[in-house]
């Protein structure tokens, strides 16, 4: 809590916990359907018409509410992008701490399995791995999240293993702790700062993933609305009808400013070295 | 252990790895590799016709066979034939690396062009309007998705100008030079823009830290000039983690760009190893997978060595 009350007195932080709250805000009425218009309907007569009073952010080759497509696209979106960042910091965080703790072989296997995946290009990877799965949400989740855990283990391992050569956390092993007590309550507490840092920007670049997935046509699948597929189909349209492009294309900048700004604080406040010094 | 024999140990273990991810992964793809290479015409095929295209791919093979041929035919220098192109996967793989190194090379340049300068510009304004706004354009270059920069460059050529970007055929940079490089610009610049505001940002900060040091100080009070000061003292020692970052960057975009060559219609890496996957071309797959990541660990390893070069303080070994 009182992390978060020091990011809302950052300015970055302030503007960005700000966007992100009016993205969750409008994602969440979108779930419950508060839409202005049905997004999957198709206004015959109404097809690419420009923004209006009606269709507020026009409407699209079908004749559907750019509006209320967008309102289910950053829901799409940010589902995708919580979800697989939160199997990659899990995921990454377990291999990471038994990398430093156990140590040699295991460090090493478990390393440079990380190793690999990092040397893998990323969106092939990624690419692959919907060819195998087909294209989908949970695809998405899947493969960003494999992607995107190699990352959260090193982000754990390094400092897990300066922590683990601490006096207390010697002090606990001879009182005779459990292990899964030091490994939680010692090293997993200890590292919550640099985690919730890696955290933040993981999301923003895990948004950036998700759209460029969908864009080249492997992530969410049409009709469903995304950032990503709306931009797709925007490029054929951009001449006659340049507010399908314009506003799926802000909306997902100020999605993934919104994060970065976040992080951006977050790292200010929690990295010691550059705290006297605005980002 | 030395660090950089450590490195160097790990180097084709890291490779390994890879190369068994790559093979098992595509056979994983739903999907018969015959039948994709051919098509509709696949349905023509008698058993015998597939049975010997399939021997002649090695494909009629176990698996762990078909991975041990490839591996042995790795260390020849023979990465399979590909059932998309029917040539040898290196020839493939070297006829499109060009535009890629093109394309990395270019954005590179621009990178270096505007986030040099704008990083300088913004330290020596700390907190001013003017670093503001520096910051801001860096922050928003950071967070535009490239293919939404590229939708937005192609908009503005083609609406406001009349120009549609020269897409469809690709000129090679040999042929012809100037076409080739007016082709490139715009997916350059696209690539650019948030290699750029990533330096813009590095070099703000790193010029920051060395602004603020003794020998700088030093240099001041001995009457040098603010001029001489920013770009002879602190200059080239703040640069060591703008080269660290584009090295890296750089490492990634010999990858290929998947999505900026795909708006773009670019015949580089990132489309060829795209196309390879959704035609089931195994060989193609695996031969540029490994490639990339090949140059991708070269890389890093160089920006590692640099960085241990350009400052001497660092002892790559010390924990």
């Amino acid at each position: 809590m009182r992390l978060f009350n020091a990011v809302l007195r950052h300015p970055s932080g302030r503007i960005g916990a700000a966007i992100i709250l009016l993205f969750l805000v409008v994602a969440a009425l979108g779930a419950i359907g508060l839409t202005p218009h049905d997004p999957l309907k198709q206004y015959v007569i109404d097809r690419l018409k420009p923004p209006s009073g009606t269709y507020w952010f026009g409407t699209d080759l079908l004749g559907r509410d750019t509006f209320s497509r967008l309102m289910l696209g950053i829901g799409e979106s940010f589902l995708v992008a919580f979800a697989s960042v939160a199997a990659a910091a899990a995921a990454g965080t377990v291999i990471g701490l038994f990398a430093a703790w156990w140590g040699h072989l295991w460090d090493g296997i478990l390393m440079r399995i990380m190793d690999v995946l990092l040397a893998f290009p990323a969106i092939l990877l990624a690419l692959l791995i919907v060819a195998i799965e087909g294209p989908g949400v949970a695809t998405s989740i899947t493969a960003i999240g494999i992607v995107y855990t190699p990352i959260f283990a090193r982000v754990v391992r390094a400092p897990a293993l300066a922590l683990k050569a601490r006096e207390f956390v010697e002090a606990a092993r001879t009182f005779g702790s459990s292990q899964p007590y030091i490994l939680t309550r010692h090293l997993l507490l200890n590292l919550v700062a640099p985690l919730t840092v890696q955290i933040t920007l993981a999301l923003a670049w895990a948004l950036l993933t998700e759209a460029g997935l969908s864009f080249l046509g492997l992530g969410t699948q049409p009709p469903a609305p995304s950032l990503g597929v709306m931009l797709a189909e925007s490029k054929s349209m951009m001449t006659r009808a340049p507010w399908l492009m314009v506003f799926p294309g802000l909306t997902i900048m100020l999605a993934i400013l919104g994060f970065n700004l976040f992080g951006d604080a977050l790292r200010d406040i929690l990295d010691p070295r550059t705290q006297e010094r605005p980002a | 252990m030395n660090y950089l024999v450590q490195r160097l140990l790990t180097f084709p273990l890291v490779l390994l790895g890879v190369s068994l991810l790559v093979f098992f992964a595509i056979r994983l793809v739903p999907g018969d590799a015959i039948i994709a290479m051919l098509g509709t015409e696949a349905g023509l095929l008698t058993d015998a016709q597939r049975a010997s295209l399939a021997a002649y791919f090695g494909l009629d093979q176990p698996v762990v066979i078909q991975y041990g041929r490839w591996l042995t035919g790795l260390f020849q220098g023979n990465l399979g034939i590909s059932t998309t192109y029917g040539k040898p996967v290196l020839e493939v793989i070297i006829a499109r690396f060009p535009l890629t190194i093109e394309l990395a090379l270019l954005s590179m340049v621009i990178a270096l062009a505007v986030g040099v300068p704008a990083g300088v510009f913004a330290a020596t304004r700390a907190d001013r309007p003017s670093d503001l706004v520096v910051r801001l354009f860096a922050m928003l270059g950071q967070s535009t998705p490239s293919f939404v920069v590229g939708l937005v460059l192609i908009y503005l050529l083609s609406v406001n100008f009349h120009i549609l970007p020269a897409m469809g055929s690709f000129t090679p940079l040999f042929v012809d030079p100037l076409g080739n490089l007016a082709q490139m610009i715009l997916p350059s610049m696209t690539l650019g823009l948030a290699f750029a505001a990533a330096v813009t940002r590095i070099a703000r900060s790193s010029m920051l830290d060395v602004l603020s040091e003794d020998y700088v100080r030093t240099a001041r009070s001995k009457g040098a000039s603010q001029r001489d000061v920013v770009w002879r003292h602190a200059l080239p020692n703040a640069l060591i983690p703008v080269v660290t970052l584009s090295g890296v960057e750089f490492g990634y975009l010999l990858g290929g760009a998947v999505i900026v060559e795909q708006i773009y219609a670019l015949p580089g890496l990132g489309r060829l190893t795209l196309d390879a996957i959704s035609q089931r071309d195994y060989a193609l797959v695996q031969g540029a997978v490994l490639f990339i990541a090949f140059n991708f660990l070269v890389v890093n390893l160089l920006v590692d060595l640099a960085y241990a070069a350009l400052d001497p303080r660092i002892r790559l070994g010390g924990k």
